[in-house]
């Protein structure tokens, strides 16, 4: 479905990313995982298109979409849920979610789309009519999820979803994530919290300082990889140790 | 000294720095940009009334409403032209192309019609007044009131009702991330140049028709005052540009009143000290809160 080829991206003359390849097919999860600046959140901009790429190919169902803007991506179906939510905090929760149908609004179905978001977010319903920024840090993430999901997009991206929570809080979002993809949506997760990451996922990649250090099932990666070096950053912070 | 003939001339000048400040405003909030250009739109707004207003036959209200979507027009027109090329290059830039816009238009119309003033010609109700009670209160002046009362009900309408209002709201907030929900960044980008625009038109009807004339340079004092208004209402949401607007207009009539004879020619000076204080002390403006500083990149 996604395929991301040598991929080069970078901030002025800091390169972020040294030539990240990686492939997700419809139905699955994967994850992206990493420590901090290791380029996971590089990449996702480059695919939504919000950083323009230096070299390198993504296509999304067949088509090149490296160099589009973001608000064509979105339209092709790839839906972002921002690092630190990013909600529009002077907005209302309807409003919120108006913008995130605002890609692929058809007046007919917007409604029942809606509804569907009151039964994954009953809190949502509550909340509808107040502005986002009153909301608790989880709340957030929760709307954040559902305005991604008003696109009725065919790959879910999400960044960090479970920065910034409670342990039960991360937990709840974390099995909604597990629920959206059993339900058959398609999704890339990026997480620091790779030991709970792993949990869901049917495959992942592993950045360091910008390229792929690993791929593969959670099973295999945990095998190779020491995880709490990525969960916890270790001494160095950019690489984590590979035992091959 | 407070009586009605004062109440209805403040809330009256109120009005027309509101509207003046709010098309300042309206694209800072997206664009982070103080455009220096806006105040050319009321100008060229008068100069449409000049031109239309040469042949008699025409309606003095299809003159106002050409003269309206003209500066909404000119105001797009430059952001096509100079502003969206610049958009995604440095702040200076922008600001430097704001000035450049500004004198650029200035020199056109020094060039195709005069340096000199020209006369507007204005429906009789303009210098028409009215007597209620003992108060004297030029039609004008109620008639300003009622279009910023309709002008301000609109607009509140199209930022809370419609999508492209919610849109435009959200950008000032946070541009990259209202893209990312499938917004085009030129729709809400130009979506506020005509807005601004057409608020500049609206406002060159009344600032226009004080005088009765319009020279190239007539905009100037209107960019002044709504910068001025804007710093002291809070240049960070709408509501704090009207309500600069209006403390603006209420400050410079207290001046006008109390200040004794021998110094009324100092009041620009006056309100200068008080934008300096309110710098000093209350930078953020009246009004604060409203949207972060996120540029459009």
């Amino acid at each position: 479905m996604l395929k991301v080829q040598d991929l080069y991206a970078s901030y002025g003359a800091i390169t972020a990313l040294h030539g990240v390849s990686l492939e997700i097919a419809e139905g699955e999860i994967v994850a992206l995982l990493g420590v901090n600046g290791a380029g996971k959140s590089t990449t996702l901009k480059s695919i939504t298109g919000v950083l323009r790429p230096v070299k390198g190919s993504i296509t999304f169902l067949g088509e090149e979409i490296a160099n589009r803007s973001p608000e064509s991506t979105v339209k092709k179906g790839i839906s972002l849920v921002p690092e630190g939510r990013d909600i529009f905090g002077s907005l209302t929760v309807e409003e919120n979610l108006r913008l995130g149908a605002y890609a692929n609004y058809e007046r007919a179905r917007y409604k029942t789309d809606l509804e569907e978001m009151f039964q994954l977010f009953p809190i949502l319903k509550e909340r509808f009519h107040q502005a986002g920024g009153l909301l608790s840090g989880g709340e957030q993430q929760m709307l954040a999820i559902a305005r991604a999901l008003m696109s009725r997009p065919k790959l879910l991206m999400l960044d960090e979803p479970s920065l910034g929570l409670s342990p039960a809080m991360t937990d709840q979002i974390f099995d909604l994530i597990s629920g959206l993809h059993q339900r058959g949506t398609t999704i890339l997760l990026v997480e620091q919290n790779a030991e709970r990451a792993l949990e869901i996922v049917d495959r992942a990649y592993l950045l360091a300082t910008g390229s792929l250090e690993f791929s593969g099932t959670p099973d295999e990666l945990k095998r190779k990889v020491d995880i709490a070096s990525v969960y916890l950053g270790g001494d160095d912070n950019d690489h984590c140790e590979v035992h091959l | 000294m407070i009586d009605l003939e004062f109440i209805i001339n403040t809330v009256s000048l109120g009005s027309l720095y509101a509207l003046l400040s709010l098309g300042l405003v309206f694209v800072y909030g997206i664009l982070k940009l103080v455009n220096f250009a806006y105040g050319e739109y009321i100008m060229v707004a008068g100069y449409a009334m000049h031109v239309i207003g040469q042949n008699r036959g025409i309606p003095w209200y299809v003159t106002m409403a050409v003269a309206v979507l003209f500066a909404a027009v000119v105001s797009y027109g430059t952001e096509l032209v100079a502003f969206r090329p610049v958009r995604t290059k440095s702040l200076t830039a922008m600001l430097v192309t704001s000035f450049a816009v500004s004198v650029f238009l200035q020199n056109v119309v020094l060039i195709t019609i005069s340096p000199r003033a020209r006369a507007v010609p204005l429906p009789a109700f303009f210098s028409q007044t009215l007597t209620l009670g003992t108060a004297t209160i030029p039609v004008r002046n109620l008639v300003i009131i009622g279009t910023t009362i309709v002008l301000l009900i609109g607009l509140t309408f199209v930022m809370k009702r419609t999508v492209l209002g919610i849109a435009m709201r959200a950008a000032a907030d946070k541009f990259t991330t209202t893209r990312l929900m499938g917004v085009p960044a030129n729709l809400v980008i130009s979506a506020t140049f005509i807005i601004s625009g057409l608020l500049a038109g609206v406002v060159a009807i009344f600032w226009v028709g004080r005088s009765a004339s319009v020279d190239p340079l007539i905009g100037a004092a209107p960019l002044l005052i709504a910068f001025i208004a804007t710093v002291m209402g809070g240049m960070h949401s709408q509501i704090g540009a009207v309500i600069g607007g209006f403390v603006y207009g209420l400050l410079f009539n207290i001046l006008s009143i109390m200040l004794p004879a021998t110094m009324i020619s100092y009041r620009d000076a006056f309100m200068f000290v008080i934008v300096i204080l309110f710098l000093l002390f209350r930078p953020e403006g009246i009004w604060r809160g409203g949207y972060t500083e996120e540029r459009v990149g």
